[in-house]
């Protein structure tokens, strides 16, 4: 194997310009583990299925396993390590602690990603819509409820 | 909600990580210079490796290390938690599909990919089992060499063991009525969310191994005598796994790459894809025959249990799944006459290891649904025809051991209003009732430290693994009522053998009780502690001090723990340090080699509704309801039910293995293998705990998070049933399973009138068109 070719792609992650050099092959969710070390976006079945890697991409949900690192190019991206404001909890995940909504946690930085999208689109979601919009991403502790409360809880929240 | 927090539902312990992504997972974990390591396997399930060839690969640039069973030390290590069968790499013949051959270390995922793949490997497919019927014929190839089971009568079969319990003669047991049927559970598997991953390195004269463990004591255990060290040069890191519901609890992959880390002198690392995770490990598949003999009023007579479990290549901690899992097969009823014989069967896939509800899940299906049929037959609703047999406190129901230890006909009541019963119920809908019934652990043994620091801060050392099921939190509640620190002023330190004392494992929903009790006891000796400092401080006997929640009692003042311990320590500083040892011997001669530390007892009730035209099971409403003892901290005991009636609705309505004919899991990973998603939720699931402080646990507590997921199956059937008509005795009850019964059922009314009851018609054969992993 010869080395491998690398194209030079710039992106905005978390508000911070990155300029990098990726192998064409690697996914978005391999280039923010393994280059940028940014682990809270998680690896799991790297089919789009289980929304572990869930990130949001130019204000869309995106499941980093199946975007090519090269097709971010010039995007915006948060991950989870981009909603705490300078260590205060954004309302979402203040929620999700109020309501025990991580138990293993493993699957939480894409429910949270998932939810804050749904939120940034439709501020006041129904149950259903929280429900079909967090359906994505698979919890294996099943804390559907618990999410879905702490998604609703925000939601009611923002209104004060 | 109290200070101190027991009782209280104070936010999870490591919860702030878990939200901000800080929270480090094994495969978060960045080892300088580590190498990433591919597993090399075969596209068969049996297979004769002739000849493997590793030249290709080790040209790949990058590539470091080409490991088969020909590299490792000879004899090839085996290890196993019941039986030492399982060899670090396939020797001479693979086992099951998935089972590495080979492994490649190299400098970046891509070399080690592509190495992986130019590892050739020439083998003859051999003839293989992959189900009940054919591992169990007298003509089946054998799983394991005889060799490995010297002096066992049974080497020559695929029988593992046979496992027997009873009580008093059925033969002799009069019945009025005698009810039998067989039921299937399906390979199902834990599909946690984290896959599992390891790593290890050079430790100086050692060697440090990171594993997403769910028992790193035991680990360390199979790691020294694999290696030929003493336990304190194997550093077992355990970091949080996410998600372990039983299938991270014993070694899999860590004596392999704590070989290869030896070998290549720097760190490796290795993190399973899903696809492999589904590979490692699996829940046992089980035929249950169950014969129950009923007097006319509905009483038991007796109960005859015939259980055949599917184990897979290698035993893990699979016989131990059937022994205790078919155990308590009466449930918690008064059966006068009882006869359980459980089998082990050996097979070539997957090795199926422990799973939330440890083989009860399988049994409780086949005897809480025959139990219904009975009911029906004898004309007693199915609730009342429980409440009539149930065990009642103190009751020694299972004769030789631990007394039935709940009210637990106040959990059933409880479980039954909550669902309307008997309530009138729309056309098209039916509800289901079921009790289940697990035996906690049998043996156990905790060890736990405690530090009160000079400024009152506590740190707590507890070798539990929190998996997501909330130890973390438990044991700070316990040490803060205990000593009255704040909780955020106490750390819990877990997860590093060479730092926390030993505990012997995270199972059995055994934490809370041993751990527990540890954590109290360790703070209990340096309340003792503090009343001698008192003592001293204050010139009188210890015996006139009380200390209790963070306050010293003398006879005529208060005083705050910081006011004894600041002078107490004096000017050097220094701490107080408890230990709590919570022991749980073995017993001789009993069947399982210990009675019950606790029951889990768990009603669900369901009420479902059936889509006619697609086979669809809608659950309009689940109620589970769990006997705690004591809820330390509801809010996680409420997660903990609720998620455990989710996972179980997974194996009820829609999780199965399909294998095709060379034995490979044809549903391999997240597109073909669907669980419970945020949309297949019951329209309304309502969990609920009875608390009666009678547990043995700190403050009364008993263990949960397995009960829930005992009665999921035989409540939605009996519901289908009576929303339908439908007797189905296999699951998943799929939707294509149910449309075929649906369609059986109303030909069969059309073709016949009387000559044949819908009962009787065999509905459960009706499995679909694909092979099922039974």
């Amino acid at each position: 194997m010869n080395e491998i070719e690398t194209i030079a792609i710039e992106l905005t992650v978390n508000g911070r310009r990155r300029a990098l050099k990726v192998a064409p092959h690697h996914t978005l969710l391999d280039v923010l583990r393994d280059d940028l070390e940014l682990t809270g976006t998680k690896e799991c079945c790297l089919v789009g299925e289980c929304g572990a890697c869930t990130v949001i991409v130019d204000g869309r949900t995106v499941d980093s396993c199946l975007m090519l690192a090269v097709e971010a190019d010039g995007a915006a991206v948060t991950t989870v390590e981009g909603l705490a404001i300078d260590g205060r909890l954004s309302p979402l995940q203040a929620a999700f602690l109020d309501k025990g909504a991580a138990q293993c946690g493993f699957c939480i930085p894409g429910q949270l990603m998932s939810a804050h999208a749904l939120l940034a689109l439709n501020p006041h979601p129904t149950l259903a819509e929280v429900q079909e919009g967090l359906a994505g991403n698979l919890c294996r502790c099943a804390g559907y409820q618990q999410i879905s409360e702490a998604v609703l809880a925000t939601a009611e929240g923002a209104d004060r | 909600m109290r200070a101190t927090g027991v009782g209280a539902s104070i936010q999870r312990g490591g919860g702030y990580g878990r939200v901000t992504g800080q929270q480090q997972y094994v495969a978060d974990i960045r080892l300088q210079d580590a190498l990433q390591v591919k597993l090399v396997t075969l596209d068969c399930a049996r297979a004769r490796i002739i000849a493997i060839d590793t030249d290709a690969a080790r040209q790949v640039p990058g590539v470091r290390l080409v490991v088969s069973a020909a590299d490792l030390p000879q004899p090839v290590a085996r290890f196993g938690p019941q039986f030492e069968d399982r060899p670090i790499l396939a020797v001479g013949e693979t086992k099951y599909h998935g089972e590495p051959v080979a492994a490649v270390a190299a400098e970046t995922k891509d070399a080690a990919e592509e190495a992986a793949r130019l590892v050739r490997i020439e083998y003859e497919e051999l003839p293989a089992v992959f189900s009940l019927e054919a591992a169990l014929d007298p003509a089946a190839p054998l799983v394991q060499d005889p060799a490995l089971r010297p002096g066992d009568p049974l080497a020559g079969t695929n029988v593992l063991r046979e496992h027997r319990v009873g009580w008093e003669e059925i033969e002799a047991a009069r019945a009025d009525l005698v009810v039998e049927h067989t039921y299937e559970f399906p390979m199902v598997t834990h599909f946690a969310i984290e896959p599992h991953a390891f790593m290890a390195a050079p430790d100086g004269d050692g060697i440090a191994v990171w594993s997403s463990i769910q028992h790193p004591n035991w680990l360390q255990k199979v790691l020294a005598k694999i290696l030929g060290l003493p336990l304190s040069k194997i550093r077992v890191h355990a970091p949080d796994p996410g998600g372990g519901f039983g299938g991270k609890q014993h070694a899999k992959l860590e004596p392999l790459v704590a070989l290869m880390a030896l070998r290549a002198g720097q760190p490796v690392r290795l993190v399973l894809t899903l696809e492999e995770t589904f590979q490692a490990v699996r829940r046992t598949a089980a035929r249950v025959r169950v014969r129950t003999g009923f007097h006319r009023d509905g009483t038991f007579a007796f109960q005859d249990v015939a259980a055949d479990y599917l184990l897979g290549a290698y035993a893990d901690i699979a016989d131990r799944v059937v022994s205790k899992g078919s155990y308590p097969a009466c449930g918690p009823y008064r059966v006068p006459a009882a006869r359980i014989l459980a089998r082990s069967v050996l097979s070539h896939t997957t090795p199926s290891t422990a799973f939330r509800g440890f083989g009860n899940p399988q049994v409780n299906w086949a005897v809480e649904s025959n139990i219904d049929e009975g009911a029906r037959a004898l004309g007693i609703d199915p609730l009342e025809l429980r409440l009539q047999n149930l065990a009642r406190r103190g009751e020694a129901f299972i004769p030789f051991d631990t007394p039935a230890d709940g009210q637990w006909e106040q959990t059933a009541r409880r479980a039954a209003r909550l669902i309307g019963w008997g309530t009138p119920l729309p056309p098209g809908r039916g509800r289901g009732i079921a009790l289940g019934i697990k035996s906690g652990p049998t043996t156990g043994l905790s060890y736990s430290t405690v530090r009160l620091l000079a400024d009152g801060s506590v740190i707590v050392y507890a070798g539990t693994s929190d998996m997501g099921q909330g130890a973390r939190t438990i044991f700070a509640q316990i040490a803060a009522e205990e000593l009255g620190a704040p909780l955020d002023w106490i750390t819990v330190v877990m997860g590093d053998t060479a730092v926390v004392p030993y505990d012997q494992q995270t199972s059995a929903s055994r934490s809370t009780v041993l751990m527990g009790n540890a954590v109290l006891r360790a703070c209990r000796e340096i309340q003792s502690q503090l009343r001698a400092m008192a003592a001293r401080l204050h010139g009188m006997d210890a015996s006139l001090i009380a200390v209790d929640r963070g306050v010293v009692r003398l006879p005529d003042r208060e005083l705050s723990t910081l006011d004894v311990l600041k002078p107490g320590l004096g000017r050097l500083g220094g701490e107080l340090i408890g230990n709590g040892e919570m022991r749980k011997d073995e017993e001789p001669g009993h069947p399982l080699g210990g009675s019950a530390a606790f029951f889990e007892f768990n009603c669900t009730a369901v009420e479902v509704e059936v889509d006619e035209g697609t086979g669809d099971v809608l659950l309009v409403r689940h109620v589970t309801v769990s006997d705690v003892g004591k809820a330390i901290n509801p809010l996680q005991v409420r997660a903990q039910d609720e998620g455990a009636a989710i996972q179980g609705l997974g194996h009820t309505l829609m999780e199965h293995y399909i294998f095709d004919e060379a034995g490979r899991i044809r549903n391999l990973g997240a597109i073909d293998y669907r669980i419970p998603t945020s949309m297949d939720l019951p329209l309304e699931l309502v969990s609920d705990a009875v608390e009666n402080a009678d547990g043995p646990g700190p403050y009364g507590a008993k263990g949960m998070s397995e009960g829930a997921l005992l009665c999921v199956a035989p409540a939605v059937a009996a519901a289908v049933r009576d929303a339908t008509g439908l007797v189905i005795r296999d699951l998943p009850l799929s939707p294509e399973r149910v449309w075929r019964a649906l369609r059986e059922r109303d030909a069969a009314a059309a073709a016949v009138t009387g000559a044949v009851q819908p009962a009787s018609v065999p509905v459960a054969a009706a499995t679909g068109g694909a092979p099922s992993g039974r």
